[in-house]
C-alpha cells in the first residue's frame, strides 16, 4: 500500500512512434533521437523543453546517448527501469515528485537487427549465450534443453491445460483476434490479412503445446512517451491523457517465464497484485475498465491477465476469448485493437501508444467510450502497469 | 526414447564456477555421485531446488545438504519440436518432475517417448553419462 499521491498527478501528453520493422537498416541509437523528436512534435515542445528522460535497461542507448544525440542542455532527472513496461513508473515517479516537468520514456530496440542477441529468443529461439550469470536457467534448465521463452512458458501452459481444461481450440483465439486487429493497423507488420482458428489450429507447434503463433515476434523499433503534469498539459497541443494511476507488482518465488517452484504456477500473482494497486489508487474497479491493454507475449498468459485483474474470475478466462466476441472491438473487454504484441512485434510500449490513441479518439480501430483504459505488462515476471484516462 | 545429441556440438553445462553463484556446485558434485542433492534450511528446515542464497521463509543462509529419494511425478512437460539449441535432435521432451520431497527438478524422461507422457506419471532416478564430462540426472517410469 503506496503513493496514493500519484492519482491524476501526471499526464501523457506526447507519442513518437517510428514504422517497424524486421530490419531497419539504422542504430538504435538513430531511432531513440528520432522517436523522441517525433514525441515532442505531436505534444507541441521544443526539444530544449525536455528535461527527464527514462528507459528500460535493455532497449537501446542509454539516456547519456540520446541526450548528447539530442543536444539538449541538461536532464534534471534520468534512471533506468528493467521488466515491460516498468520504466513509465519512473517517468510518473519524476513528473509527480516535480524532479522534471517534461520526462520522456524511449524504448528503442532493434530486436531482429540491432546488436542485442540473446537467449530471449521470441519467435524462434536459436541462439543461446554461454555466458550469462543466471544461474538457475543455465545450470538447472538448459543441460536438460529447457532452453527459450517459448519452452519455459509451455512448461506452465501443458499444466494450465491439465488443471483447467484450457484448449488451442480455445487460445488460439487471441492469436486470431489480434490479426484482425492488426491488418486494421497500418503499423502493425505481421498480418495483411487476419487468420482464421483453422489456420492457428494447422500452424507449427514449436515447443508443444505452444505454436509459433502463440508468441510474439521480434522486431526493430522506437517508442517514446512525453509525461509532464496536467496543468502543464491543459494548454499543450494534444488532448492530455491522464494517469489515473501506476503501480508494480511482484510475488514470492516468481522467476521470468519460470516460476517453477510456487505451489501453483498457473497464475499471475504479480499481475494481480500489480491490478489491485492499480485499482485501489485509481479508486476504480474492473467493471470500469472500457478497454484492456494486455501482455500478449505469450498467449497463455492472455486469459490468467483476465483472471489476475479481475476481468473474470479464476479458471475462466479461456471461456472469457473463446470465439473472440468478448475481446473484440465492440465486444464486452476489448483487448489489444492495435493487434497487439502478436500483430506488430515484441514491443511493450505500444500498448501505451495504443491507449493514448483511443483516448484522444484517433486509433485506427476505435473502440466507443474508451475513456478508461487498463494497461499492463511483465505477463510472466515483474509486472507493471496504467489505468489512463481521458481529462 | 532418451534425448538424442548430436555428437559434434557442445551440450549446454551447467556453469559450476560462475561468478555469480556457486550455490549449485553441491547439487553438480551430487550428480556425479550419481545422488539428487537438495539444499535444506538448517533453522527451518525448508527444502530448495534449485539452491539459493538465503532461505526466503525464513531469511536463514545456514544450510545442508540432503540426499533425496529420486521418486517423484511428472508436474509437466515441453515436448521441443524445434530444437532451440544445435546439441538437442528434435523432437524431444523436458520434463517438470516433482519429487517426493517436495522441490521440483527439470529434467528428461531416459524411456518414455513424448506423446507418452502423462501428468501424474511416476517416475524415479537414473542417471546418463551425457557427454565425457557431463552426467546428468534423468528419470524413468518408475515400477
Ligand atoms: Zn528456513
Amino acid at each position: 500500500m503506496a503513493i496514493e499521491s500519484i492519482k491524476d498527478k501526471t499526464a501523457i501528453v506526447g507519442i513518437g512512434v517510428i514504422d517497424f520493422s524486421t530490419n531497419i537498416g539504422r542504430s538504435e541509437w538513430y531511432s531513440a533521437c528520432q522517436c523522441i523528436k517525433l514525441a515532442a512534435d505531436d505534444a507541441g515542445l521544443n526539444i530544449y523543453d525536455i528535461d527527464g528522460m527514462v528507459k528500460n535497461i535493455d532497449d537501446g542507448p542509454d539516456p547519456s546517448y540520446v541526450q548528447k544525440g539530442l543536444g539538449i542542455d541538461n536532464l534534471t532527472y534520468h534512471s533506468e527501469s528493467h521488466w515491460g513496461t516498468s520504466a513509465m513508473m519512473n517517468a510518473v515517479q519524476g513528473v509527480a515528485s516535480g524532479s522534471c516537468n517534461y520526462c520522456v520514456y524511449y524504448q528503442a530496440a532493434h530486436r531482429v537487427s540491432g546488436p542485442e542477441k540473446s537467449i530471449s529468443d521470441y519467435r524462434v529461439a536459436r541462439e543461446v549465450k554461454d555466458d550469462s550469470l543466471d544461474m538457475i536457467r543455465y545450470d538447472f534448465f538448459s543441460p536438460f534443453g529447457l532452453i527459450g521463452q517459448p519452452g519455459y512458458v509451455a512448461m506452465m501452459y501443458r499444466r494450465y491445460m491439465h488443471e483447467t481444461g484450457i484448449t488451442p481450440e480455445q487460445l488460439g483465439w487471441i492469436p486470431v483476434v489480434d490479426s484482425e486487429n492488426a491488418a486494421k493497423n497500418p503499423n502493425a507488420i505481421f498480418f495483411d490479412k487476419p487468420i482464421t482458428i483453422d489456420d492457428y489450429m494447422k500452424s507449427k507447434v514449436i515447443a508443444d503445446p505452444i505454436r509459433e503463433l502463440d508468441c510474439a515476434p521480434k522486431v526493430d523499433g522506437a517508442i517514446a512517451i512525453i509525461v509532464t503534469t496536467p496543468e502543464k498539459a491543459k494548454s499543450m497541443k494534444q488532448k492530455p491523457v491522464i494517469i489515473s494511476s501506476n503501480a508494480a507488482g511482484m510475488a514470492p518465488e516468481g522467476q521470468f517465464h519460470t516460476s517453477y517452484t510456487r505451489d501453483v504456477i498457473t497464475e499471475l500473482p504479480e499481475m494481480k497484485n500489480m491490478g489491485d494497486e492499480l485499482f485501489r489508487i485509481a479508486g476504480i474497479g474492473p467493471k470500469d475498465i472500457k478497454l484492456a491493454m494486455l501482455d500478449d507475449t505469450f498467449t497463455p498468459y492472455v486469459p490468467l491477465q483476465l483472471e489476475a485483474l479481475g476481468f473474470c474470475g479464476k479458471g475462466e478466462g479461456a471461456a472469457f476469448i473463446e470465439g473472440g466476441e468478448r475481446i473484440r472491438v465492440g465486444g464486452e473487454l476489448p483487448i489489444n485493437p492495435d493487434g497487439g504484441l502478436i500483430g506488430q512485434g515484441r514491443f511493450d510500449t505500444t500498448r501505451i501508444v495504443e491507449a493514448v490513441r483511443q483516448i484522444r479518439g484517433t486509433s485506427t480501430n476505435q473502440v466507443a467510450g474508451a475513456d478508461t483504459i487498463l494497461v499492463a505488462s511483465g505477463a510472466g515476471g515483474p509486472a507493471d502497469g496504467l489505468i489512463l484516462r481521458k481529462a | 526414447m532418451t534425448v538424442e545429441y548430436n555428437p559434434d556440438q557442445k551440450i549446454p553445462h551447467p556453469a559450476m564456477w560462475g561468478v555469480l553463484y556457486k550455490s549449485s556446485t553441491p547439487f553438480w558434485e551430487g550428480v556425479k555421485n550419481k545422488k539428487i542433492m537438495l539444499q535444506k534450511c538448517k533453522s527451518c528446515g525448508n527444502l530448495l531446488n534449485p539452491p539459493r542464497p538465503m532461505c526466503p521463509k525464513c531469511q536463514s543462509q545456514e544450510n545442508e545438504w540432503i540426499t533425496a529419494k529420486g521418486t517423484g511425478k511428472i508436474y509437466s512437460w515441453v515436448t521441443f519440436n524445434e530444437a532451440p539449441h544445435p546439441a538437442f535432435k528434435a523432437p524431444y521432451a523436458a520434463v517438470l518432475v516433482e519429487l517426493d520431497e517436495g522441490p521440483r527438478i527439470v529434467s528428461n524422461m531416459v524411456d518414455v517417448k513424448p506423446e507418452d507422457l502423462e501428468i501424474g506419471m511416476a517416475v524415479e532416478v537414473t542417471f546418463e553419462d551425457v557427454a565425457e564430462d557431463l552426467t546428468l540426472p534423468k528419470f524413468r517410469k518408475a515400477g
